[in-house]
């Protein structure tokens, strides 16, 4: 086990590898210049200036160098300086992670309560009106475009009933709350959020949930189980949940690229001072460092969580041994 | 005397419009060993699982001893089933591959309520003996067996409940050659010992005829001849029964 573990993670650090400099190239790739603010909407910069600030950045130095330096700093761990504020990039990001992995935490804890169950249902009452009910329900919630369904409940629930928050992750009169308040003010702010970020993700648990579940009820164990006497209801959980929920674990570690991209559009849109705005930000402003060191941290959390899937389903599952 | 009658039991797949049990009606007598053969889907499954109401019947009824088995409740059908077993075709799928073998009868006690907790293990243990595995097998999972030491643990699953009448739905069929007269003499030796009744399903007529008393031939959801093993072998009637003699004889 620890072997496998070491082994893997030798080849993600390889893999890591491969992501820094591709993403690194597309980035420098991409129209636009970080040095675009500050000079190309003023004609009084002149191109001795354009030219010294790109000195400072290090810019004028042919790619592989800017990536060898960088990749330098970053074995250190050290992401550099952002551009924009002269700050250490990885403070930067380190003050925006705890909000944006609450929410993610949040909503997958959501999307695993209401998918699985959703999904068991279905398949325990395949070609029912629940099932078929269900399945156009979490489609619709795949479907329906992120950015959209956020603007609508923004209007209605937040604008028109006043019923929650609709931007932030604190109330202007925060500081003021007691302890108690806190929380709740703090957790009015996050439901949109969390909703919208779970309401598209329930589709795939909630479909591999099903079709897991359908393949593992077609299987002759359950029949022996049934013929043993045991209660459907046994039947049921003991045996085909145990078994179906193998592969939604795997599925639970490759959701976390979807829901970090997914967070891009969400914090941007209810102005939640997270990863994703930080990184729509930073690719607004060319912020090269910012945008690396984002992209880095969500490339680990990617790897991180395959790794960990393959990991909890060798420990679900005692057929399967890691070499 | 009849521990089981059939009576013109139907069974349509509507999906596909297969009528895959067309009006079986037989009996079973306590003690015996009774062959069913037929090709391939021919709804020899089928009517192993209606009897034992792991699917449900159209119409007809089944007879044990005096209860009707379509007619009882879910919960009573669960308590009947301690007295009616099935041994399964494919010992690879049947065995819950999450489960230690020791669970696998260990469970069969759980849901029955009939042995307590420290009793348990050592039935599990002795059953495990009858069929000719040992203690070790407790902790084994099902997937580090071989076919023939699946297939025993699959009879001994069976016999955990002491159940009167056991199905055998092709038992040996998935088991090499050198195996399955292993299992069946395993078989063969429990109903005498046990005084056990079979339902013995196979499309082996050279299995059927090693094992069984009676034997009934079906073709596409009907019986199409029925009679003791020598009648069969020696005199068929049917066209088709004498068609399977016969590529029972080429291989």
């Amino acid at each position: 086990m620890g072997k496998y573990v070491f082994k893997r993670i030798i080849g993600l650090a390889a893999l890591l590898l491969g992501i820094t400099i591709i993403t690194f190239s597309v980035i420098h790739i991409a129209p636009g210049r970080p040095t675009d603010l500050e000079a190309q909407f003023n004609p009084k910069v002149s191109m001795e200036a354009r030219e010294r600030i790109a000195h400072l950045y290090g810019l004028d130095k042919p790619l592989h160098i800017q990536y060898i330096e960088w990749l330098k700093r970053f074995a250190r761990l050290d992401f550099g300086i952002s551009f924009m504020d002269s700050r250490p990039v990885m403070q930067k990001i380190l003050e925006r992670m705890p909000i944006t992995l609450t929410i993610e935490l949040f909503s997958i804890i959501l999307i695993l309560l209401i998918g699985i169950p959703i999904g068991v249902g279905s398949a325990v009452k395949e070609g029912s009106f629940y099932d078929r009910f269900m399945t156009v329900f979490v489609f619709i919630g795949f479907a329906m475009p992120t950015f959209w369904l956020s603007l609508i409940l923004m209007d209605f629930i937040g604008v028109r009933w006043g019923i929650l928050p609709i931007s932030g992750i604190k109330s202007l009169e925060f500081e003021k709350f007691g302890n108690f308040e806190k929380i709740i003010d703090m957790s009015k702010h996050l439901i949109l959020p969390v909703f919208v970020s779970a309401f598209g993700g329930l589709a795939g648990i909630s479909r591999y949930m099903r079709s897991s579940m359908l393949n593992v009820l077609k299987q002759d164990y359950i029949r022996t189980a049934r013929a043993k006497g045991l209660r459907e209801k046994d039947v049921l959980y003991k045996h085909a949940l145990k078994n179906a929920l193998l592969p939604v674990v795997t599925i639970l570690g490759l959701s976390v690229p979807g829901l970090i991209g997914g967070s891009v559009i969400f914090e941007s849109i209810f102005s939640i001072p997270g990863m994703g705005r930080l990184f729509y930000e930073s690719v607004m402003a060319r912020d090269y460092p910012v945008i690396m060191g984002v992209l880095v941290i969500g490339a680990v959390l990617t790897l991180l969580g395959n790794l960990l899937a393959d990991i909890s389903y060798a420990a679900v599952d005692p057929r399967i041994k890691l070499e | 005397m009849k521990l089981l009658k059939i009576d013109s039991l139907h069974k349509t797949f509507k999906k596909h419009k297969v009528s895959a049990v067309d009006g079986a009606s037989f009996s079973i007598f306590k003690g015996e060993v009774l062959g069913l053969v037929g090709e391939s889907g021919c709804g020899k499954t089928t009517l192993a699982k209606l009897i034992l109401r792991l699917i449900d019947a159209d119409k007809g009824s089944i007879f044990y001893k005096d209860k009707d088995l379509l007619k009882i409740s879910h919960s009573d059908m669960r308590k009947t089933r301690k007295s009616l077993q099935i041994i399964f075709q494919d010992p690879y799928a049947s065995l819950d591959p999450r489960m230690r073998i020791g669970e696998v009868i260990e469970e069969v006690y759980d849901i029955h309520k009939n042995v307590t907790g420290r009793e348990k293990k050592n039935k599990a243990i002795e059953l495990l003996e009858t069929v000719g595995l040992g203690e070790v097998y407790l902790q084994r999972l099902s997937s580090e067996l071989s076919g023939g030491e699946r297939q025993r643990v699959g009879i001994a699953r069976a016999l955990a409940t002491d159940p009167e009448f056991i199905i055998c739905d092709e038992p040996v069929s998935s088991l090499d050659i050198s195996i399955q007269a292993q299992i069946l003499n395993l078989l063969i030796d429990l109903q005498k010992r046990k005084n056990l009744t079979y339902l013995f399903i196979s499309h082996d007529l050279g299995v059927i005829g090693s094992i069984c008393d009676r034997v009934m031939v079906m073709q596409s959801g009907k019986f199409v001849e029925s009679g003791s093993c020598e009648t069969i072998f020696r005199n068929p009637k049917h066209e088709y029964t004498k068609t399977l003699l016969k590529s029972a004889l080429l291989s």
